[in-house]
């Protein structure tokens, strides 16, 4: 297992010193990631997974900047690596994949000259050549008609269209890891169900690891094998998704399955996490979570957990909740 | 940003932004200074330039530093008919600020008023409203303002007019698009499903979102009046002699530049391009600060 | 039209054929061929076509499709913020609106993003005073403690009464905007996604307070929703809307547990789903293909183009709405009796 690790991340720190003060979005993140593997990274607004994942591309603007922490990809650390090094791996090793499609299109040009220049950026295949991957990869992804839509403009093609397209440009390259920041959230659930089932499909084919953002618990367990739960900057539990969805040992995480209106009874109020997210410029002292915790005791509110693991299935809690009976 | 306090109003966020950029707050400053010496310029200055009486052509055209005849030093020098420079500069200032501010204002008002009356209304009627807008847009505003002070005559009101007619299009456009932006917001949708009254909506909740980008160019239209202003009268269709504005008194040095006396158009020149400078150094602080694609 | 049903049996909100198109500007080739003759210019998007449906007093009805199916517009006509293009929308047997006027101050409605839907400049004080005093609900002198009130009502601090919109956060604004529309004292609320755009755990308390507020108040609801799970839980009936028009009503219970028209069992199962046990994942047979365009309407059913059990008559004739055991579907194939829709 070890000797599989695509993606290795350690102690990952990335903080925006802005007029405000310092936001610590990521405050020591820790993950592997195997081959051929989805890892979900689950959290609400703020907790810090799309930093996480632009950190590991090197996307992190100003005033946003990796202050502590490795990112090793296939033994090779990637923080402190300069922009053109970065620029090799990024797009040819490890691709994304935004909500958004139009931040990976370029609406100028036709979906085939953009797919065929981020083909011959990483190697000089003839053009032929890279006009069959092209279409080979378009028509993986359900897009009907494939060589036609080669001329198509980003602006002709629906919201599901075009997101299939920039997934499509991430795997152009076959990388070997993808990081994918909410790709369906903005889609309906009819179009995100066949992306949803296009994209499980292509990882099992291909071998892909991939990292996959959303807030969306019910997707998350759709598609990965293992699931990463953030909170305030921090992994609070990581672990199987099963294992995970049916034990959570951390109270957020309880919290936020409960929370889901398919938990409850119609009608019924549902179980709700009190308060707000916190502001990650005034992180609660101790365990971030406390004050809106009904387990939390006083170590909660003075020491920050670290992550106790049980097997595979790991969590930062100093009351964890019971093991799930078997 | 939620643990901020009551009191942290909008102004309050807009004043502490504005004071971090130092070339911003120091524009300021130098625009609040040449206002207020203008403002008191009967106090402050050392000679009242239009009291004939304390004029004497011994001292015509002497350059910055001379003592003349009343005792006291001319640090800027003194024109062609023995005036002190810096009193002239200083009731210059007043009236060429006077006229910059008076044109500005009513320029934010009129075209303020028309742009967001042709968003609210749209339709055909806003539409044709704009049509104006546009059409006078097309003309340069120097050209318009100098043909209408041509056939106006010369007076104040009638370069205050000229000036007006001149700018207003440019607020009314800009008040037009940012109306119009704001008239299609939830916020607005909200206020009219209340239901509140289409006025109520328009004076409470539209325009106070809408003037921020109109103020912006306000800002800079006070600017461009006082340069307009000064143009039209250097070229003689401006104010009539009787006021002698920053304009004018370039105008009237400006025969002796070639005789080395160069004083007496070039520091009334340096005083109105500090001015036009540092108010359009403030409008666009304000601009990037009220744009919110600038911001962050 | 028929006179006005006796005021105890009348439905508290009564849609009537309402259909809402926008004309937008044909290409410039469509209308050089309008002009000379060559072809229709008709170029509007039917946004709503001939939508029926009543709301009894103190019942939720959920509205439920995907984007560009005509829900919001629809919930807009409904709370009197746009004029349709044909039809009625009436609340207690009076209009809602008329000409560009809104009448009644019976429909309030909640907006998806609570950040664009205050004020930004004005204290949500003042905005949430401002309806009620105008309307005479409340005086100026004592707008200060009817305010603090609405704001406890929702579970804000009354001391938020000072603050500007951007000293809160989303849930906290979305609380702001149902305390300024029950405010209004309103008998019906008419909610656009009101928690699509908060976090997870924020949904829940937002859903919580919609289920208080709705007994507590006595509220009618009209719950516009892309969000199934939501829909289940706060509503009694919901309508499944696709292209413009609705497709199934009826109780929630009932459309939820046996689904007759093809596309409401597609959608119900395209929803994503906990997966907690072991084996296969993504099981689920997605929708094939997408919407057509809004301009392009099918001549038969509107879902004829994506739905695999379509026959030549759903390409030829448009199915209307018909009763299907306890619920209305608008389809040729679905049969009476529990769980009588086509079969797969």
């Amino acid at each position: 297992m070890t000797a599989d690790v695509a993606l290795a991340v350690a102690d990952l720190r990335t903080h925006f010193f802005t007029r405000a003060g310092v936001v610590k979005a990521v405050d020591g993140v820790s993950f592997t990631l195997r081959g051929g593997e989805v890892l979900g990274l689950v959290g609400e607004s703020g907790s810090g997974k799309s930093i996480t994942g632009f950190s590991i591309l090197g996307l992190v603007d100003d005033p946003g900047r990796i202050v502590g922490g490795s990112i090793r990809y296939r033994g090779r650390e990637l923080v402190g690596l300069r922009a053109a090094e970065l620029r090799a791996v990024r797009g040819r090793e490890i691709a994304m994949v935004f909500q958004d499609p139009m931040m990976t299109l370029n609406p100028m040009l036709a979906i085939g000259r953009q797919m065929d220049l981020a083909l011959a950026a990483h190697g000089g295949r003839p053009a032929a050549a890279r006009r069959a991957r092209s279409v080979e990869i378009l028509g993986r992804l359900g897009i009907p008609e494939p060589a036609r839509r080669l001329a198509a403009y980003p602006h002709e093609l629906s919201g599901g269209m075009r997101q299939r397209v920039a997934i499509a440009c991430a795997l152009l390259n076959r990388p070997s890891v993808i990081i994918a920041d909410e790709p369906t959230t903005a889609l309906d659930v009819s179009i995100q169900a066949q992306i949803l089932r296009e994209m499980t499909d292509l990882v099992r084919d291909t071998g892909v690891a991939m990292i996959w953002i959303s807030h969306d618990l019910a997707v998350v367990s759709s598609v990965a094998q293992r699931v990463a739960v953030m909170y305030a900057g921090r992994i609070v539990e990581d672990g199987p998704v099963t294992a995970v969805l049916r034990g959570p040992r951390h109270p957020y995480t309880r919290g936020l399955l409960d929370s889901l209106p398919a938990q409850g009874r119609p009608g019924e109020p549902l179980a709700q996490i009190p308060g707000t997210t916190p502001s990650l410029l005034t992180r609660p002292a101790g365990c971030p979570f406390h004050p809106r915790c009904g387990r939390a005791t006083e170590p909660c509110r003075t020491a920050e957990p670290e992550r106790r693991a049980d097997g595979e299935h790991g969590f930062r809690c100093h009351n964890p909740l019971p093991e799930a009976a078997p | 940003m939620t643990q901020a306090g009551p009191a942290d109003s909008p102004l309050r966020r807009f004043v502490g932004e504005f004071s971090e950029n130092k070339a911003a707050l120091a524009a300021l400053v130098v625009v609040a200074a040449i206002v207020l010496t203008a403002v008191f310029a009967p106090l402050v200055a050392p000679q009242d330039p239009y009291d004939l009486a304390s004029l004497s052509l011994r001292d015509a055209r002497r350059p910055p530093g001379y003592v003349g005849s009343g005792g006291y030093t001319h640090l800027l020098g003194t024109d062609a008919q023995g005036r002190d420079l810096l009193s002239a500069m200083l009731f210059g200032l007043r009236i060429s600020l006077e006229m910059g501010l008076v044109a500005g204002g009513l320029a934010l008002c009129i075209g303020t008023a028309a742009g967001i009356t042709a968003a609210y209304l749209g339709g055909r009627l806003g539409g044709a409203l704009m049509r104006v807008v546009d059409l006078q847009l097309s003309f340069p505003a120097i050209l318009l303002a100098f043909v209408l002070s041509a056939l106006l005559g010369q007076g104040k009101l009638q370069l205050i007019a000229a000036l007006v007619v001149a700018q207003y299009a440019y607020v009314a456009r800009t008040a037009h698009g940012a109306a119009a932006a704001e008239r299609h917001k939830d916020y607005v949708a909200a206020a009219l499903s209340t239901p509140l009254r289409g006025r109520t909506v328009l004076w409470r909740h539209i325009l106070p979102n809408a003037l921020p980008p109109v103020i912006v160019v306000a800002s800079v239209q006070v600017a461009g009046a006082i340069s307009l202003e000064a143009t039209l009268s250097f070229l003689g269709v401006g104010l009539p002699p009787t006021e002698p504005s920053l304009g004018m008194l370039i105008a009237n040095g400006f025969q002796y530049m070639l005789s080395g006396r160069y004083w007496i158009s070039v520091f009334p020149g340096v005083a109105l391009v500090v001015l036009v400078t540092a108010i359009n150094v403030v409008g666009d602080q304000l601009r990037d600060q009220l744009n919110p694609r600038l911001r962050r | 039209m028929s006179r006005p049903a006796p005021a105890a049996t009348r439905p508290l909100v009564e849609l009537a054929g309402v259909s809402k198109r926008f004309a937008t500007p044909a290409p410039l080739a469509a209308r050089l061929l309008a002009a000379i003759g060559r072809a229709g210019a008709d170029h509007a998007l039917h946004a709503v076509e001939a939508v029926s449906l009543t709301v009894a007093r103190g019942e939720a009805l959920g509205l439920v499709g995907e984007s560009g199916c005509g829900k919001s517009t629809l919930g807009r006509i409904a709370a009197g913020i746009a004029t349709p293009s044909r039809g009625r929308a009436l609340v207690d047997g009076s209009p809602v609106r008329a000409g560009e006027r809104k009448l009644t101050t019976r429909v309030q409605m909640i907006f998806q993003d609570p950040y664009a839907s205050l004020d930004p400049r004005m204290r949500v004080g003042d905005a949430l005073a401002e309806g009620p005093v105008a309307h005479g609900l409340t005086r100026a002198r004592e707008a200060r403690a009817y305010v603090a009130a609405w704001l406890a009502r929702v579970g804000l601090d009354p001391a938020f009464a000072d603050r500007f919109p951007h000293q809160f956060s989303g849930g906290q604004r979305q609380r702001v905007a149902i305390a300024r529309a029950l405010a209004m004292r309103p008998d019906i609320l008419v909610c656009d996604e009101p928690v699509a755009s908060l976090d997870v755990s924020i949904q829940a308390q937002i859903v919580n307070l919609f289920l208080a507020l709705r007994r507590e108040l006595d509220l009618t609801l009209l719950f516009i929703s892309h969000d199934l799970g939501v829909v289940r839980h706060l509503c009694d009936r919901v309508a499944i809307m696709y292209l413009g028009r609705i497709v199934e009503i009826g109780p929630v219970a009932e459309i939820y547990a046996a689904p007759r028209h093809p596309y409401t069992r597609a959608l119900l199962a395209s929803v994503p789903r906990l997966v907690i046990k072991d084996g296969p994942r993504a099981g689920f047979q997605p929708i094939r293909g997408e919407l057509p365009s809004p301009f392009e309407r099918p001549p038969g059913c509107p879902y004829e183009t994506r739905c695999p059990l379509a026959v030549a008559r759903c390409r030829a004739e448009r199915p209307a709405l018909r009763p299907i055991g306890p619920v209305l579907a608008a389809c040729h194939l679905a049969e009476g009796g529990p769980g009588g829709g086509p079969a797969p």
